[in-house]
């Protein structure tokens, strides 16, 4: 039976997906930094895992009272930890999604929809790069539209968040084929095609992290 | 790979121990890894820079009179994040705003850029100046564009001795920019750095090649080519830089560098051949610097960096500086 709860994100289940996203990231570090080293600086998995650590340490350590102080302490331990153009990025999409929401204690599936548009917008504006570019963007732009359809529309939650998590892969998957135009693959020029973006790697493990941490949650 | 070092992961940490030890007139902020001046003038525009270790002494070294008052320490080859880069403002701020000087690598640009923002809204005003001289990439709006080198050591040289003698944060930021705009410079690798966490070269460069144009980082230059004698090095250095900007019928402020692997020798070896070539092409070298001042951890080679300056440039470069790096005049 559906209940009002179904369609609600509260502090607890936004703490039940960061600490998903870091199991994920440690999961997968070793082949983030692998996609990182054909075509960047390879350490996107050793500085993504060393953030979503101290994201894990601040949670743990205080439970923030509402979903905005909850998002801005995420987006201060990614911006402070991960460091290079990654942390700063990550830490904008979170800082943005925390002003987005405020003091509030849960967020409805329209209100997540806003914050996480937000927090793009907040990513695209600090990254300057496109939808195309070769970049986490290509896995978090059709996410944003898929939250904000699903939300109009009425969709649960849960299948609106497996749906995200469906069109962040498959953001991510068609990055393979791109040139870069923004950060260190884009001076590899042509030679960045074939490849894999790692930051749509992370980006779509956070959908993901989303998407399994509230079915886990029974919600 | 032999390393000076107790452990990896240590170097970064041991390396800010050893400034503090050595140079008293120095502040190490050990949690923030933030270099700064122990006595900042007040009512002085604050300078500081910063990006990923292993430059040195970019850019501690270069932290004290006339010229830097904070430097923050990234990672090797990591950009610093921004709160580093706000504690270094809310440290050095004397009330006259901060320049910010920054290197154009995607991260140190992003970072800085929310450190400016965090610092004005604690009410500091913040200017940024970026360097973007390195002539072996294209500029281009389908890239990152051209990476930051040499030339930052000039902007800080420069824009420090504009700050000590008073300036406000509009002219500082005003020459800044222009050494920043006139400013080329080009490197050339002999070797791979190592890091030290990787233990092993980062690229394979074999015994009889050299890359060209190479980046501090290591990043691929224009091309791989056998190596050869210095003399036809430097004519690919002067040829490159000169090719890109006009530099003649002004004054020319030359720096050659080491990366870090190449001996004293050498370079001024090397820099007999440039000098060379700059006076064949009619370039007038008014003053010169020959060392290592932007380093790549280890690796053998050398860049280039010339500036296209004027009498004010001159006159601030000959201005004293009193740092662990650079120090004339004090």
């Amino acid at each position: 039976m559906r209940t009002l709860e179904d369609s609600r994100l509260t502090v607890d289940d936004l703490i039940a997906w960061l600490m998903r996203f870091d199991e994920q990231i440690v999961e997968h570090a070793e082949r983030l930094t692998e996609l990182d080293s054909a075509i960047g600086d390879a350490d996107h998995g050793t500085n993504m895992a060393r953030g979503t650590a101290a994201v894990r340490s601040r949670l743990t350590a205080a439970r923030p009272e509402d979903a905005g102080a909850l998002l801005k302490s995420c987006g201060m331990a990614l911006v402070s930890t991960v460091g290079g153009a990654s942390g700063s990025l990550y830490g904008t999409l979170f800082l943005e999604m925390a002003k987005h929401v405020g003091a509030a204690s849960e967020l409805d599936s329209t209100v997540f929809a806003a914050a996480f548009r937000a927090g793009v917008a907040g990513v695209v504006a600090r990254g300057r790069a496109e939808p195309g570019d070769k970049t986490m963007v290509d896995a978090l732009h059709p996410t944003v539209d898929v939250l904000d359809a699903a939300a109009a529309d009425g969709v649960p939650l849960a299948a609106a968040l497996r749906s995200a998590a469906a069109a962040a892969a498959a953001g991510r998957d068609a990055t393979i084929p791109l040139v870069a135009r923004k950060g260190r693959a884009s001076y590899l020029g042509d030679r960045s095609a074939d490849h894999l973006d790692p930051g749509a790697a992370s980006a779509a493990i956070l959908v993901q992290a989303l998407a399994d941490s509230h079915a886990e949650r029974g919600r | 790979m032999k390393k000076l070092i107790n452990a990896p992961s240590a170097v970064l940490a041991d390396a800010l121990k050893g400034v503090a030890a050595a140079h008293p007139d120095l502040a190490v902020d050990f949690d923030n890894r933030v270099v700064s001046r122990a006595s900042a003038k007040q009512g002085k525009v604050a300078l500081i820079s910063g990006g990923g270790s292993g430059h040195e002494p970019l850019h501690s070294g270069f932290v004290g009179l006339g010229m830097l008052d904070a430097a923050c320490a990234g990672e090797i080859f990591t950009s610093p994040t921004p709160d580093q880069m706000l504690a270094a403002a809310t440290t050095v701020s004397a009330g006259a705003g901060v320049l910010y000087i920054v290197k154009n690598y995607t991260g140190d640009v992003l970072n800085f850029e929310m450190a400016a923002e965090l610092a004005e809204a604690e009410g500091i005003p913040v200017k940024t100046v970026l360097v973007a001289d390195d002539v072996a990439v294209e500029d281009s709006t389908w890239t990152a564009g051209r990476r930051g080198v040499g030339t930052t050591v000039l902007v800080e040289k420069i824009a420090g001795a504009a700050a000590e003698a008073g300036d406000d944060l509009e002219a500082v930021h005003a020459i800044a920019t222009r050494v920043a705009e006139n400013g080329r410079s080009m490197g050339v690798a002999l070797t791979s750095a190592t890091l030290p966490a990787v233990g092993k070269p980062s690229f394979d460069l074999p015994e009889d090649e050299i890359e060209m144009g190479v980046g501090i980082h290591g990043e691929p230059g224009r091309k791989r080519v056998p190596l050869r004698p210095a003399a036809e090095i430097a004519e690919e250095l002067v040829s490159s830089i000169l090719a890109d900007h006009d530099f003649t019928g002004a004054p020319v402020i030359a720096m050659l560098s080491g990366l870090g692997g190449t001996p004293l020798i050498e370079l001024y070896a090397m820099y007999g051949d440039v000098a060379a070539l700059l006076e064949q092409r009619g370039v007038t070298v008014a003053r010169s610097l020959v060392g290592d001042y932007i380093t790549s951890l280890d690796m053998a080679g050398c860049s280039l960096t010339l500036l296209r300056a004027d009498e004010e440039m001159l006159r601030l470069w000959d201005a004293p500086v009193g740092t662990a790096a650079l120090r004339w005049g004090v």
